[in-house]
């Protein structure tokens, strides 16, 4: 029975890899998308184009704009001098903050009364929104804290020191790119598995195999194997790039790492292998590839937070193996996450693996009829 | 019905009258896109890119994807409790942005961190209650996953708020009013509540009116090719332009009903604002609609095969308006290299002029420079396939 598998292993090897248009379209757009996406796709904000509208001369306003002139987060792109200008450059996106100050606002500190700054952002693009409010508070905090200090007054009560972990300088390239090995290893694998049965069954081969003594388990594996090879080396390729080109660290267990990687492309494979034996033509396998794969992206955690879903796609999430691999894949990269944390996470991937690749063998013989 | 039109093109001949001539012209044209038309009913796969995918891409976005985060898991560890520190929990209790868990000790908090279970860590230490008395004051500190460096930013943000909202309450208890040396006032325009949605939404119109235009017209145009019968529709008397027009003109229709579906979507099913004027989004539409068929019929006619034209489609039209378009991710914060990259995409200048014309209204700077970039593609699309299906047949 082995020689026989193997012959069919060889055979599907063949199939992928001597087409040069399928072995470009495996190789070359994964590594293309790794690196545009692991530059582009980042959360992080800087060089905030800002407009200042200071109307007074006093001497605390122009510390206060020089701390946001100094400040990498913010680039000052225009001087205000009237109040109608605050629209245009807002309107026109040409300033996505105004930062502006009254004229009372040195006086008003000076009189130990509160000064009031306004900060007027662009809300088109929320996330940014909420990120530049943050970054000015920390500047204005700062700013009180030092001036209490300076004029021998009493600090607030409490103040926060604000820490992160696993991350301490918040680059979001060591969030993305971790997470670009599972959405980089989902899409190619699925796309390869996707189309080699509804291929075979457009050219009529896969009839002919299925009247060999060949059993349904046998041609399974035939067809999973050299997928398994396939997405266990570009996850291997990407994860290569991501700590050598990329720096982000590997903190993990490599071991626990492959082992996540091995039933996340299992589990996919047995998605794709299903879509592939539902599938008359390959527009249609590709088009079921993609019904799979943006959902599963999507609601993976991949770029929003899982738990910022409601409450019934959060279980919809359940059944997604990208949701685990990508815990599995960043625990591993920046945590060090604990060993028996990383295996809740592989065994839902093996289940899934274990359903999709049975319902898969079963459809071969039974969508024939 | 492909067969009564070209017996009826080989009657009419070439020396008919000018006249007669534009009438034939016109009704071929007129057969071109009803074969079309049929083509797309007739096969479920279109019809579901149409207006299923949509639906889907729609209803995961509109409630399934949020930047905001709200009821954050907050471990909290007081190590000495006292009436100062409980007013603190209160405010963290009562801030509709956490949902804190009272903790043990550090060990079980940041035990709780690594398993995913709480977000953030918040330890009152031991001294709390004594060194809020101190000149220096008390620190509270803080301990965010920055595993999501994104999240851990907002987290912070609202930290701060709650923070200074306790600092308000803690001065009110002791009979004082807080003033601080600088308030900040803020103010955030055209999305007062910072809503995710409002700004995801209209986006999201660009990438369904790229997967329409571009991957389902890539797709069936290069199975024509595939199969060999847009040689067969070659030889026949239709001219390339007619064929071509023959291709744009029902998809240009799909595409745009599935940007009316997303649109009235979008303001009536997700609530978000519509503040420009609909003709003004109707014109952006078509220009990119036009871009993005000009892009897929180009597409379909360098790969030919279904396999290549899918693939290519994806990574050069799907990817970029995900992902460089402004859609999720901030163009100016990318690198300049790949900034500059986002201006060859069409979807960039369609994403700006959504979130405008939805959010902020009709702004004529951003309308009009994107529309003549989205008009410029268009042509340099629709030249470019014009002059490669001519190359083809020599």
């Amino acid at each position: 029975m082995w020689s026989r598998v193997r012959a069919l292993i060889a055979k599907e090897f063949l199939a992928v890899w001597q087409d040069k248009k399928s072995r470009v379209v495996i190789v070359v757009p994964p590594l293309i998308q790794l690196l545009v996406f692991g530059y582009a796709a980042t959360f992080d904000v800087n060089h905030v184009a800002t407009a200042i509208y200071n109307e007074d001369s006093g001497l605390a306003a122009r510390e206060l704009v020089a701390r946001f002139e100094g400040s990498p987060s913010f680039q000052t792109v225009a001087y205000l001098s009237r109040e109608a200008e605050i629209r245009d450059v807002i309107d026109a996106k040409q300033a996505r903050l105004v930062i502006h100050i009254g004229q009372t606002f040195t006086r008003d500190l000076k009189a130990d009364r509160t000064a009031r700054i306004q900060l007027i952002v662009d809300g088109r693009e929320s996330n940014t929104a909420l990120i530049i409010l943050g970054y000015a508070n920390r500047i204005i905090a700062d700013f009180n804290d030092e001036w209490l200090r300076a004029h021998g007054e009493a600090l607030p009560p409490a103040r926060l020191v604000v820490r992160s972990w696993f991350n301490p300088n918040l680059e979001s390239q060591w969030f993305i790119v971790p997470g670009i090995v599972a959405l980089l290893t989902l899409v190619v694998t699925t796309v390869v598995t996707a189309l080699t049965v509804a291929r075979e069954r457009e050219v009529g081969t896969f009839e002919q195999l299925l009247v060999t003594p060949f059993r349904p388990s046998e041609i399974l594996i035939g067809k999973s194997v050299p997928a398994l090879v396939i997405g266990v080396a570009e996850g291997t390729v990407i994860i290569t790039v991501a700590v050598f080109w990329f720096q982000v660290p590997l903190r993990g267990d490599l071991l626990l790492l492959y082992a996540g990687l091995f039933l996340y492309v299992l589990a996919v494979i047995g998605v794709g292998l299903m879509i592939s034996s539902i599938c008359r033509t390959q527009q249609q396998a590709i088009l079921g590839a993609f019904l799979f794969v943006v959902p599963a992206v999507i609601l993976s955690g991949f770029a929003t937070p899982i738990a910022n879903m409601p409450p019934l796609i959060q279980d919809l999430t359940l059944i997604n193996p990208m949701r685990y691999f990508l815990v599995v894949v960043r625990g591993t990269f920046l945590e060090g996450l604990p060993t028996e944390l990383v295996y809740e996470r592989l065994w839902p991937m093996a289940a899934i693996a274990a359903i999709t690749l049975t319902g898969a063998g079963w459809m071969f013989r039974h969508r024939l009829g | 019905m492909m067969g009564s039109q070209s017996d009826d093109k080989r009657s009419s001949g070439r020396p008919a009258a000018t006249l007669h001539a534009v009438g034939t012209s016109r009704m071929r044209l007129f057969g071109l896109i009803r074969k079309e038309t049929l083509q797309i009913l007739r096969d479920a796969s279109s019809i579901s890119i149409a207006f299923v995918l949509p639906a889907i891409l729609l209803l995961l976005f509109g409630y399934g994807v949020s930047l905001d985060a709200k009821r954050v898991p907050v471990a909290l560890v007081i190590e000495n409790p006292s009436s100062e520190t409980s007013s603190f929990a209160v405010s963290l209790t009562n801030s509709p942005y956490f949902a804190p868990t009272l903790m043990r000790d550090r060990h079980a908090a940041k035990e709780a961190l690594v398993a995913g279970d709480a977000d953030a860590i918040v330890v009152l230490r031991e001294d709390f209650a004594r060194r809020i008395w101190s000149p220096a004051g008390a620190p509270i500190q803080v301990l965010v996953n920055g595993t999501n460096a994104n999240t851990a930013r907002i987290i912070e943000g609202y930290m701060q708020g709650a923070w200074q909202k306790w600092l308000e309450q803690h001065a009110l208890d002791e009979g004082q009013v807080l003033t601080p040396p600088v308030a900040m006032e803020q103010r955030v325009w055209f999305n007062a509540e910072v809503r995710s949605r409002n700004f995801l939404v209209p986006g999201l119109i660009a990438i369904i009116m790229t997967l329409i235009g571009t991957l389902l017209t890539a797709m069936v145009v290069s199975r024509e090719w595939e199969r060999g019968t847009m040689e067969a529709l070659m030889v026949t008397p239709v001219r390339i332009g007619e064929i071509l027009l023959g291709k744009l003109i029902p998809y240009f229709v799909l595409g745009m009903g599935g940007m009316a579906l997303s649109t009235a979507m979008a303001v009536w099913v997700f609530n978000v604002p519509f503040r420009g004027s609909l003709a003004i989004l109707l014109a952006v539409s078509v220009l990119f609609m036009l871009a993005s068929l000009g892009m897929g019929l180009l597409i379909s006619t360098v790969a030919r095969s279904q396999f290549v034209a899918g693939q290519v489609a994806i990574i050069v039209a799907f990817l970029p308006a995900f992902i460089l378009s402004g859609f999720i991710f901030d163009i100016t914060s990318m690198p300049k290299v790949v900034q500059w990259i986002t201006h060859i995409i069409p979807a960039r200048y369609f994403v700006s002029s959504l979130q405008t014309l939805f959010l902020a209204g009709t702004v004529w700077p951003i309308v009009l420079a994107n529309s003549a970039a989205l008009c410029l593609m268009a042509a340099i699309f629709l030249g470019l396939t014009r002059r490669k299906t001519h190359k083809s047949l020599e």
